[in-house]
């Protein structure tokens, strides 16, 4: 399953911090969207509100509409919890749960939410995750050793198994290789590609060579002047923003002409 | 020449000169008639610390001289703090061997004058008590502590509860055992003595240390592992119960352990709560219940005639709390190694 997001009038704020304003996008379903921008612009801020992510910081709170495939993430009694079942999350560091084995660990997301599988359910989502991440030939032996035993960047894989074996229908990606040596972040690229045949991505990157690597759409988010908060300048085919961006900033910042 | 290179003392310097020292100071004094042996350890020490510094001044420079100086003088506070340490082991296994027998560990002293007699009765006592504060403060504490880190954040309700929580860590333990003494004789009649009330007082004092560490520990749990449980779309109370706990759960029954290892010896509170008994009791319901601590008091301070086996008796309690409370961490250990984390590799 795919699903689209649009982002309408978007405005995200940490206690009296306002940290991002006015975000309107649409994000295709089988896509793979990059958000890319300077720190602390909003766009990792703009990523989680996708899943309400967020709001796990106290005081946090947005006005505007996230839709997914017309359906309001914000609307009035909408359970976060719900939504992140369907919208799973990647993170910067990869963070295996450290008293779960491997094969644990991938079924940490169907285990916790306390739905039933039995052992030959378990073991075919364990596999087909573990495949989906590129990473069950190199586990396939030692499923019940711990997950803090991979390297980072099998960790990382892992934490995308994971993410992918409760069958959402979004997957978003915060920096996933910004703690990966080259080799792991071209696996985790590859990776990228694959998902996107089945998922919605999202991904927020420093790299742009990686933006421009893995995505079809991407956004450039900025802050107007220090202090302000964080806007969304330009969105569009990845194509156009790095060869004949609308806007002056954006094409700064892809030259590296910034600040 | 290599400019690199310094004057080192060689390695045998130290512990003979440290030596030569004790000897030189052992002669001077026992000349002078005052050979007492503290005073030999601490004017040896003395000098030893001025003549390597003068030595390794003149052959190593004054950075390597004052490098050495610093190493013996935290050498020497650890001895120091070592010291009461070993003396109290060694006093207590010394005194209490004596009496380590069957007899002390079958007997109650119900109907014994003089020798003979033993603690079983203390010692059920002692554990029962004991087990009883840790079934109350052990999830009283835990819940508090997972209230503070996890739900209360930066509340007002939680910052009072912190607040009181430290305030609690200071009471003076016979306050606690008044505590619990007015707490029972309201409710079934002064003067009531049982078990369980000196189970309360000990919760009293308990309580507040498990729920400090257990905060510490709940603390260190790495935040990246809730946002990883949430975004996996699991609801707050499962993360805790399935990731944050399991992660810290060696530390707090390492905490859990001290604290018992805290309370284990509590005299006075269970003095007036618990009362003394010379019977075997094991409910702790009704009628007072001997404890090791207070067996070992009355033994020590109200001896028959002779006092020698009253004595012996007590030594033999005092050794046998110290072995209940080694036992525990050994325990504590073995089930925090079983829990922990593993590296994986």
């Amino acid at each position: 399953m795919s699903k689209r997001i649009e982002i309408k009038d978007l405005d995200i704020y940490y206690g009296k911090f306002h940290a991002v304003s006015g975000v309107n996008m649409t994000i295709q379903p089988r896509s793979v969207t990059a958000f890319i921008g300077s720190s602390g612009c909003g766009k990792s801020t703009v990523l989680r509100s996708i899943n309400r992510m967020h709001e796990v910081i106290d005081g946090a709170y947005s006005t505007g509409q996230v839709l997914l495939d017309g359906v309001d993430l914000y609307g009035p009694g909408v359970d976060p919890v719900r939504v992140r079942r369907q919208v799973g999350m990647v993170f910067q560091r990869p963070n295996p749960f450290p008293t779960m084995s491997i094969r644990e660990n991938v079924l940490a997301g169907v285990r916790l939410n306390n739905s039933k599988v039995t052992r030959p359910q378990a073991e075919e989502i364990v596999e087909k995750s573990l495949q989906a991440a590129n990473l069950w030939k190199e586990v396939k032996d030692r499923l019940d050793r711990p997950g803090s035993g991979l390297s980072g960047g099998q960790q990382q894989r892992l934490c995308i198994a994971r993410a992918i074996a409760i069958a959402p229908d979004v997957v978003l990606m915060d920096e996933p290789c910004s703690a990966l040596d080259p080799i792991s972040t071209l696996a985790i690229e590859d990776l990228i590609h694959q998902l996107k045949e089945e998922y919605t991505v999202v991904i927020v990157t420093h790299n742009m060579q990686q933006a421009a690597r893995v995505s079809d759409q991407t956004a450039f988010f900025n802050l107007k002047e220090q202090g302000k908060p964080g806007e969304l300048i330009e969105v569009a085919s990845t194509e156009k923003i790095f060869h004949n961006p609308d806007q002056k900033a954006t094409e700064d910042y892809i030259t590296g002409r910034f600040g | 020449m290599n400019p690199l290179t310094a004057g080192r003392l060689p390695r045998f310097t130290e512990p003979a000169l440290l030596v030569v020292c004790l000897v030189v100071t052992t002669a001077a004094l026992s000349v002078l008639n005052a050979g007492n042996p503290g005073v030999i350890i601490i004017v040896g020490a003395l000098l030893f610390l001025l003549v390597s510094f003068a030595l390794a001044t003149s052959v190593e420079g004054v950075r390597h001289a004052k490098d050495r100086l610093a190493a013996h003088v935290v050498t020497g506070f650890f001895l120091i703090a070592l010291a009461p340490l070993v003396s109290l082991a060694w006093g207590t296994v010394s005194a209490g061997l004596a009496r380590m027998d069957v007899k002390f560990f079958t007997y109650s002293m119900r109907n014994v004058i003089g020798e003979g007699g033993g603690a079983v009765h203390a010692i059920w006592g002692t554990l029962i008590i004991t087990g009883m504060a840790t079934l109350i403060s052990v999830p009283i504490g835990l819940m508090t502590a997972i209230y503070l880190v996890e739900y209360g954040a930066r509340h007002r309700l939680a910052s009072a509860i912190r607040f009181f929580v430290d305030v609690m860590t200071g009471i003076p333990s016979i306050v606690a055992g008044l505590f619990a003494y007015t707490l029972f004789s309201l409710f079934f009649g002064p003067g009531t003595k049982v078990g369980i009330a000196g189970a309360v007082a000990l919760s009293v004092l308990m309580i507040p240390t498990v729920v400090r560490s257990t905060e510490e520990m709940l603390r260190l749990v790495p935040n990246e592992l809730r946002e990883a449980s949430y975004a996996l779309g699991v609801p707050k109370w499962r993360t805790i119960v399935k990731v944050v706990l399991p992660t810290s759960l060696a530390g707090i029954i390492t905490g859990v352990v001290l604290s018992i290892a805290r309370i284990i010896g509590e005299t006075a509170p269970l003095l007036v709560t618990a009362g003394m008994n010379q019977s075997l009791n094991t409910n702790p319901f009704d009628s007072p219940m001997a404890t090791l601590p207070v067996f070992v008091y009355y033994q020590y301070v109200t001896p028959g005639i002779p006092q020698d086996p009253y004595h012996a008796r007590a030594w033999a309690g005092a050794l046998t709390l110290i072995l209940i409370v080694m036992l525990l961490n050994l325990v504590g250990r073995l089930i925090s190694w079983k829990f922990a984390p593993k590296p994986g590799r």
